[in-house]
C-alpha cells in the first residue's frame, strides 16, 4: 500500500454474514452467482428429464410427479398444456439464471477484477446488490410452480398475445406469467447494475501497467458482454414493464383488437404482437452472445496455457469479437422470419446474420491453429475446450441454414432448430462452464479437481450431448415439429423410437453430471491443495496465492510488464512469462 | 440506475496515484463514480430509446391513438428541474461557500416530483387514465418512469450531502460531480420527453 489513495476502502469483514452472506467481495459473490446456477441448472435440467420422458413415453405415468403436480400431471401423466409450462421454465431458467449467470456473473465477478489487478470492483455494494436482486428474480421465477394454476406456457420468449390476455389463455398464464414477467424485469435491472460494474471496472481500475492492450482474452470477452448486456437489457426491461401493464392495468401494447381467447372478447385494442418480438429479439439475439463470449474468452484464456503456444493472432481475436457485438443488434430479425414481418425485411436481416458467421468462423481457426502442431497437455480443462470447439462448430454448421428465409421456412418449427440452438448457446455455454471451473477450481478453493473424475465427466458427457442433440437435426429435416407433448397418433410416429434414443442418452448424460457435482463438492471440501500457479499460466489470477486474499494481492498490487499470450518462450520459470514478471521475454 | 450516483469513488490504479514528480502528459486519475454515471447514461437512454421506438410503431399499429392537451403544468415543472440544474451546478462550482445550493436542489427536485403527481391528478380529473388510449398510457409511462429516475437521483444527492457534511478531510468532490452529470441528464432527459409528448400525444 504505497500510498493511502490505493487502500481498500472497506476493511476485512468479520462475521458469517459479512463474510459469506452480505458480503461485498466480488470473490463471494462471484461464488455466489455460481452456487446460484447450479441449483437453477439441476432444476433445469430436471424440468427436461420431465420432458423427454414424456415425449418418449407419453402415457405412461412417472412415479411421484402426479403429486408434486396434481392439476399438471394428474396421475403423473403430463398434459399438454403442463408440457409447455415445463418448456417455458426450462428455457427460462436455462438462459436467464445459467447461461447468462454462470459464464458471466460467476466467473466475471470472480476474476475480471483479479485479472485487471484491482482490489475488488469499482462499486461494490452495487455489485452485492445485482446478486441478491438476481436471487430475488431467481425466487419469483420459480414460486410460479406453486401459485395460482402453475407456471406460465408461453415459451422463454413470453409472445404475446399469448403472454399479455391473462388467464384466458390456458393455466398458468394468469399469475403465473405475472411472476415471470416481474422475474425477467428484475433480472434485468440486477444485470444492468452487473454490467456497470464490469464496464467501470475495466476502464478505471486497471493496475500499472495494464494497457487495454494487455488484458487477458477472458477479461476482454466479459467487458464486451458487459457492453452487449447493457444495451439489451435496458431493452428487455421497458418491454417487461409494458407486458406487466398489458397484464394488470388494463393497456393494449401487444394485444390487438377483436381477439377472442377462450371464447372470450378480449377488453383490449390496437396492440401490436410483433411489437412485443422486434423487443423481446433485439435483446434476444445479444443475449445469445452473452451467454456464449464468456466461453470465447475462457477458451481462448485456457487454449494456449495448455497448447503451451501463444493464442494464434489474438489482436484478430478481440477484433472478432467486437464484430461479433456489433453485428448481434442488427440481426434480430431472423428469429421472425416466419412472424408475418414484411418478406423483404427478412432478406435484410439475413445478410448480417450470414456475415455474422464470418467473425465465428476466424475465431475457430484461430483456435485451431493455436493447437495446431502443439504439444497438448490433455487436462480436463483443456479437454473441455476442444469439446467447446466441436459442439460450437457442429452447432454452428446448422446456423448457416437457419439464416436463410427460404430454408428456414421449412425448418423453423422444427427439432432442427432445437438441436441448433441447444449445441451452438447451450452446450457450447456449458462446455465453456466446465472448462472455466476445472480450470479455476484451484484458484477458487485452493484444491485442485480430481482429474480421472474430470475426465470421465467429460468423455460421457462430451458423446452424450452429441446423442442428445445431433439426432435432433435428423427430426427437424424428418418434419418432426418442435413444442408438441405428443407424437402418439400422427406421421410422427416412426419417429417415436428416436424420441426414445433420445430421452435415454439424455438421462444418462444428465446422470453423468453427478460426476462433476460429487468432483466439485469434495474438492470443496478436501482434496490435494493446489499451488499459486498449478497449470503454469501468466495471467495475474496466478501472480496471487489460492484462493486470494481478501484484497486479491494483499496490499500489493501487481505491476503488469508483459501481455497475457507469452506462452513458448524462455522464462525464469519455464516455457512461460507471467504478466507480473518484470524478467524480459526470451526467444524460444 | 437509483445506486449509480451514491458509490464511493473508489481508489485509483497505482497509475492514477499522484506521482510525486507527475508530468503534465500522464493521464488524469480516473473517476469510476463518473464512469459509473456514464455508463448509467447509456442504459437510461437506450431504455427510452426503446420505448420511443415502441410508442411509434404503437402509434402507428391502429387508429385508436387520442391526442389529448397536456397539463399547462408540466412546462412549470420542466422550469423548476432546470432551475435545479442550475442550482446545483453552481454549487458544485462554489461547493467551499456552502452546501445551500444542494439542499435549494433537493427541494427543488421534491417540488418537480411532486408537480408531475399534480399533473397525473390533473389528466385523471379529465378521465384520462394508464389505460384510457395508447397516448396516455405512453404518457404516464414515461413520467413514471422518469420519475422514478429523478427519485433516485435525489437519493443520490442525500447521499452525497451526508458525505460532504460528514467529510473531515478532502471533500468527496468526485461523487458531487457524478450526482451533479446524473442529474443534468435528467433535465435533458426530461426535455427530450417533452418534446416527444407535445409532439405525438
Amino acid at each position: 500500500m504505497t500510498h493511502p489513495a490505493t487502500a481498500h476502502h472497506h476493511a476485512p469483514p468479520r462475521g458469517l454474514l459479512r463474510t459469506h452472506v452480505f458480503s461485498l467481495d466480488h470473490k463471494v459473490i462471484g461464488k455466489q452467482y455460481l452456487d446460484l446456477a447450479l441449483v437453477a441448472v439441476c432444476t433445469g435440467m430436471l424440468l427436461s428429464w420431465l420432458m423427454r420422458l414424456h415425449l418418449a413415453w407419453p402415457e405412461t405415468p412417472i412415479p411421484g410427479l402426479g403429486k408434486l403436480a396434481p392439476t399438471g400431471a394428474a396421475g403423473g401423466v403430463i398434459t399438454p398444456e403442463y408440457y409447455l409450462s415445463l418448456m417455458t421454465m426450462h428455457g427460462t431458467i436455462m438462459v436467464f439464471f445459467v447461461l447468462t449467470t454462470a459464464p458471466f456473473a460467476g466467473f466475471g465477478n470472480y476474476f475480471l477484477p483479479i485479472q485487471v489487478g484491482a482490489e475488488d470492483m469499482a462499486f461494490p455494494r452495487i455489485n452485492m446488490m445485482s446478486f441478491w436482486v438476481t436471487l430475488v428474480a431467481f425466487l419469483v421465477l420459480i414460486s410460479a410452480f406453486f401459485v395460482g394454476d402453475g407456471p406460465p406456457l408461453s415459451g422463454w420468449t413470453a409472445y404475446a398475445p399469448l403472454s399479455a390476455v391473462g388467464k384466458d389463455a390456458g393455466p398458468g398464464q394468469g399469475v403465473g406469467q405475472t411472476l415471470w414477467a416481474v422475474s425477467i424485469t428484475l433480472f434485468c435491472v440486477a444485470q444492468l447494475l452487473g454490467a456497470l460494474n464490469f464496464i467501470t471496472t475495466t476502464l478505471d481500475l486497471r493496475t500499472k501497467g495494464m494497457s487495454l492492450a494487455r488484458m487477458p482474452f477472458s477479461t476482454w470477452a466479459w467487458f464486451i458482454t458487459s457492453v452487449i448486456g447493457l444495451i439489451a437489457f435496458a431493452v428487455l426491461m421497458p418491454a417487461c414493464i409494458l407486458l406487466i401493464l398489458d397484464r394488470v392495468a388494463g393497456t393494449s401494447f401487444f394485444i390487438p383488437a377483436g381477439l377472442v381467447i377462450s371464447d372470450r372478447l378480449q377488453p383490449h385494442a390496437g396492440g401490436s404482437p410483433l411489437l412485443w418480438q422486434h423487443l423481446f429479439w433485439f435483446f434476444g439475439h445479444p443475449e445469445v452472445y452473452i451467454a456464449i463470449l464468456p466461453g470465447f474468452g475462457i477458451i481462448s484464456h485456457i487454449l494456449p496455457v495448455f497448447a503451451r503456444k501463444p493464442l494464434l493472432g489474438p489482436r484478430v481475436m478481440i477484433a472478432c469479437l467486437v464484430a461479433i457485438a456489433f453485428l448481434s443488434y442488427t440481426v434480430w430479425g431472423h428469429h421472425m422470419f416466419l412472424s408475418g414481418m414484411n418478406p423483404f425485411s427478412a432478406t435484410l436481416f439475413s445478410v448480417p446474420t450470414l456475415v455474422i458467421t464470418i467473425p465465428a468462423t476466424i475465431v475457430t481457426l484461430l483456435w485451431i491453429g493455436t493447437i495446431y502442431g502443439a504439444r497438448l497437455r490433455f487436462a480436463t480443462p483443456a479437454l473441455f475446450c476442444l469439446g467447446f470447439v466441436s459442439v460450437f462448430v457442429s452447432g454452428g454448421i446448422s446456423g448457416f441454414f437457419l439464416a436463410q428465409p427460404s430454408i428456414d421456412t421449412y425448418l423453423h418449427g422444427t427439432y432442427f432448430v432445437v438441436g441448433h440452438f441447444h449445441f451452438v448457446m447451450g452446450v457450447a455455454a456449458m462446455f465453456g462452464i466446465f472448462a472455466a471451473t476445472y480450470f479455476w477450481a484451484p484458484k477458487m478453493f485452493g484444491r485442485l479437481m480430481n482429474e480421472t473424475l474430470g475426465k470421465w465427466h467429460f468423455w460421457l458427457t462430451f458423446i452424450g450431448v452429441y446423442c442428445v442433440f445431433m439426432p435432433m437435426h435428423y427430426l427437424g429435416l424428418a418434419g418432426n415439429v418442435r413444442r408438441y407433448s405428443a407424437f402418439t397418433d400422427d406421421y410422427l410416429k416412426p419417429l417415436i423410437p428416436l424420441h426414445r434414443f433420445i430421452t435415454i442418452a439424455a438421462l444418462f448424460t444428465g446422470a453423468a453430471q453427478l460426476i462433476f457435482l460429487y468432483n466439485l463438492v469434495r474438492t470443496r471440501l478436501r482434496g490435494p491443495k493446489a499451488s499459486d500457479n498449478p497449470w503454469e499460466a501468466t495471467t495475474l489470477e496466478w501472480s496471487t496465492t489460492s484462493p486470494p486474499p481478501f484484497d486479491n494481492f494483499g496490499g500489493r498490487p501487481p505491476t503488469v510488464y508483459h501481455g497475457p499470450n507469452e506462452y513458448g518462450t524462455k522464462g525464469a520459470a519455464g516455457d512461460y512469462v507471467m504478466q507480473a514478471s518484470p524478467a524480459p521475454v526470451g526467444a524460444a | 440506475m437509483a445506486g449509480i450516483a451514491p458509490s464511493p469513488p473508489r481508489a485509483g490504479p497505482p497509475t492514477a496515484a499522484p506521482a510525486p514528480a507527475r508530468t503534465t502528459t500522464e493521464p488524469p486519475p480516473p473517476q469510476p463514480s463518473r464512469t459509473g454515471v456514464w455508463i448509467g447514461i447509456g442504459t437510461i437512454a437506450m431504455s427510452f430509446a426503446a420505448l420511443t421506438s415502441a410508442m411509434v410503431v404503437r402509434q402507428g399499429a391502429a387508429p385508436d391513438w387520442r391526442h389529448f392537451q397536456l397539463p399547462a403544468l408540466l412546462y412549470v415543472n420542466t422550469l423548476v428541474l432546470l432551475a435545479s440544474s442550475g442550482t446545483l451546478e453552481w454549487s458544485r462550482r462554489h461547493i467551499s461557500s456552502g452546501l445551500a445550493g444542494v439542499y435549494v436542489t433537493l427541494a427543488l427536485g421534491l417540488l418537480f416530483v411532486t408537480g408531475q403527481v399534480v399533473a397525473w391528478r390533473q389528466l385523471a380529473a379529465q378521465g384520462l387514465f394508464l389505460a384510457t388510449a395508447p397516448s396516455s398510457a405512453f404518457f404516464y409511462v414515461f413520467t413514471a418512469l422518469h420519475g422514478l429516475h429523478v427519485v433516485g437521483g435525489l437519493g443520490g444527492l442525500v447521499y452525497v450531502l451526508h458525505r460532504l457534511r460528514g467529510s473531515t478531510g478532502p471533500l468527496p468532490l468526485a461523487a458531487l460531480g457524478a450526482a451533479t452529470l446524473y442529474w443534468h441528464f435528467m433535465g435533458g432527459l426530461w426535455l427530450y420527453l417533452l418534446v416527444i409528448l407535445v409532439t405525438r400525444v
